[in-house]
């Protein structure tokens, strides 16, 4: 019963996405001017500051992701269909973890087309590295979707919440931004330690499972009244 | 498993938020097959009142039976007897008609999804355009689909808030025949609104709701004057 | 008031007033000399800014599976706290770093998980003020996962080199710098528990207010 629903409400977002491709050509398009700004900004005699491949990857990432969760829960908003949700029968936990698996495919298939970008653009060859890359990526924006799509449901009634996503998620998500920025610097280093990235893909894999199963538990909790 | 009910009490329902009371002491009952209608002004604690009755929200004193249960005896299964439609409508623009349908259909836990689905559309009498985006329908057509989505599960008890907004004369009626005819086929129809210029064959009963309180219950064929009367006496 | 907040609050002053002799006293360490005494004002902050996330998130949590107004109103203090020690410790760390080390500020593993979860803490302060009304639960959901947070600085600590002294620093100190520590570390508890008091005070009170008004429109 829990996966079905989740399953069926991962399609339907897929669904309503693809249709509407709204989120995904904002997210993207947004993402890749960001991108932009921090070249523009970071680069030093035609050269970008060393190492800040990593750094300019992941807040592309932070950035646009906040918008793509803003997105997905002002539609459910708008059409107040969260709360025919709610007042199905299922496993409310279910809900969240239809919404989160359907808002980590958007953002991944984004950074798709963010990392080749990035690594053009900044001369970085962490693409060289794919498998270890992939695992940073896959593991760093799931717990970013975690924390973000549990936060972003619970806002969708509050004031102001526009800006109060942004101000709750991103400390909490400090952790993953770290792990995914020093992970990807890692593999760019001339003398590669996967020691190191090894520690921050264990990290990853610990805040992941941490913060999924906490709000499953909390999800029905924080969102009734 | 599956719950059933026959009789809804509101018991002494008081909700607040902070200083602002939103529902005071509300007491009323009514039993399936009856339609009724929950009236008063912007801000009187119509939406509020059937949020409560939805179980979305908690009321901070009294509580509200479903024959013998409650929300928190009865959970999850409780929600498969309760449809609800909302004045957003609650369906997606980017789906056709029939995903629609389908999407809440397997959401609610339909067994003959299909069946369910075939039916939804012609009662709406959209069948013709079952294929198309929603965002293509206009305000009564979306209404059409969007009560049989909140229908599609059977539900015992109906819960819809201003329906009637943005609808034509035609449309109106045809909705108002449409509750009547499911009053007489065993649903309980809760309905709010503050447009007192509806068919008069509709109603049973109304509770008549001002600044949170129950002031007044009116029924009979003079419910209308009734009305007035009531909430002029207010001012 | 409680019977015991009088005479406890009038211990923690005279704590206050004390210790400053006490810190005097202590002998001076052997690489830094005198600047490192405001270590016993730093270190007791340290532990409450650790302390009151701990409360809150715990707090939280209680109010999330129970629903009980009192458990939001630890947490709701308990926040506050937070941000108050929160903003000693990263006051006095710097004053001690920028004598010590020659800077103001590292961006090392604990100091910078440190100013996250201060900011954490003003989070959870700004959606109770701009949420709206459900903002009680939200704020509880945001302060558990903050809390849950905390594990996740001790971990980096021991794995990043870090010029901030290990944590194992306090079990070896001498006796002489250990009697000035835990005096201080008394005195900010009391001082915690002080705070945290009248702070919930004060939202009972309010609550009670709050109470009377809607009686009043019967």
């Amino acid at each position: 019963m829990f996966a079905r629903t989740a399953w069926l409400i991962f399609r339907k977002d897929l669904t309503v996405e693809v249709r509407s491709r709204e989120t995904i050509a904002t997210t993207l398009f947004f993402a890749v001017s960001a991108v932009l700004v921090f070249a523009f900004a970071l680069v030093k005699e035609g050269r970008v500051v060393a190492d800040a491949a990593a750094g300019i990857l992941w807040i592309a990432i932070a950035f646009s992701g906040t918008l793509a969760l803003g997105r997905t829960f002002e539609r459910e908003r708008y059409t107040d269909t969260l709360r025919a949700l709610m007042l199905a029968p299922s496993d409310r936990p279910a809900i969240y973890a239809g919404k989160l698996a359907a808002v980590l495919a958007m953002i991944l298939a984004a950074e798709v087309v963010l990392v080749p970008l990035v690594a053009f653009l900044f001369d970085a060859a962490f693409l060289k590295r794919p498998a270890m890359l992939a695992g940073l990526l896959v593991l760093g924006t799931l717990g970013f979707a975690s924390v973000g799509t549990l936060f972003a449901a619970m806002l969708v009634r509050a004031r102001s919440r526009d800006m109060l996503l942004p101000v709750l998620l991103y400390p909490i998500v400090v952790p993953v931004i770290i792990a995914g920025v020093q992970g990807t610097a890692a593999l760019l280093q001339p003398a590669f330690d996967p020691a190191v990235v090894r520690f921050w893909l264990l990290l990853l894999v610990t805040f992941d499972v941490v913060f999924v199963v906490l709000a499953l538990w909390t999800f029905e909790a924080v969102m009734s009244d | 498993m599956t719950i059933d009910f026959d009789r809804l009490e509101i018991d002494g329902v008081t909700r607040y938020y902070g200083r602002r009371r939103a529902l005071h002491n509300v007491t009323f009952s009514c039993g399936a097959g009856e339609v009724v209608a929950v009236l008063g002004p912007n801000g009187a604690g119509k939406s509020t009142l059937l949020a409560v009755i939805s179980t979305l929200i908690a009321p901070n004193g009294g509580e509200v039976r479903y024959g013998s249960h409650t929300a928190r005896s009865a959970g999850a299964l409780l929600r498969h007897r309760l449809g609800w439609l909302g004045h957003e409508l609650q369906v997606y623009p980017e789906l056709t008609a029939r995903e629609n349908l389908q999407f809440f259909a397997r959401l609610m836990g339909v067994s003959d999804e299909n069946a369910a689905v075939a039916a939804a559309l012609a009662s709406s009498r959209l069948e013709s355009r079952a294929e198309e985006p929603v965002s293509g329908f206009s305000r009564g057509m979306r209404q059409r689909l969007a009560l049989e989505r909140a229908l599609i599960h059977r539900p015992r008890l109906i819960l819809l808030d201003e329906p009637f907004t943005g609808l034509d004369g035609p449309s109106s009626d045809a909705l108002a025949l449409r509750l009547r005819a499911l009053a007489q086929a065993g649903t309980l129809v809760l309905l709010a609104t503050h447009d007192v210029d509806l068919a008069d064959q509709v109603l049973d009963r109304a509770m008549v709701l001002q600044s949170g309180r129950l002031t007044d219950v009116v029924a009979g064929a003079g419910w209308r004057q009734a009305y007035r009367a009531a909430t002029r006496r207010e001012h | 008031m409680p019977k015991w907040f009088s005479p406890t609050a009038i211990l923690c002053g005279l704590m206050f007033v004390v210790s400053p002799v006490l810190i005097a006293r202590s002998p001076d360490e052997s690489a830094m000399g005198m600047v490192y005494k405001i270590y016993y004002y730093h270190m007791p902050s340290a532990w409450m800014f650790l302390l009151a996330p701990l409360v809150c998130g715990v707090s939280s949590a209680l109010f999330l599976a129970r629903g009980r107004a009192e458990d939001d109103r630890r947490a709701w203090a308990a926040a506050e706290l937070t941000v108050l020690f929160g903003a000693l410790t990263l006051i006095t760390g710097p004053l001690w770093a920028r004598r010590a080390w020659g800077t103001w500020w590292v961006w090392d593993a604990r100091l910078t998980s440190s100013l996250v979860g201060w900011m954490i803490g003003w989070a959870y302060l700004i959606l109770r003020r701009y949420g709206g009304p459900g903002s009680d639960k939200l704020a509880a959901g945001v302060a558990l996962f903050g809390a849950v947070n905390v594990p996740f600085i001790f971990i980096s600590v021991n794995y990043w080199r870090t010029i901030h002294p290990p944590t194992t620093v306090v079990p070896k100190l001498p006796v002489s710098m250990g009697v000035p520590l835990w005096f201080c570390v008394t005195a900010f508890l009391l001082l915690f528990i002080l705070l945290m008091t009248m702070r919930l005070r004060l939202e009972v009170a309010r609550t009670r207010l709050d109470a009377l008004y809607v009686a009043l429109d019967e």
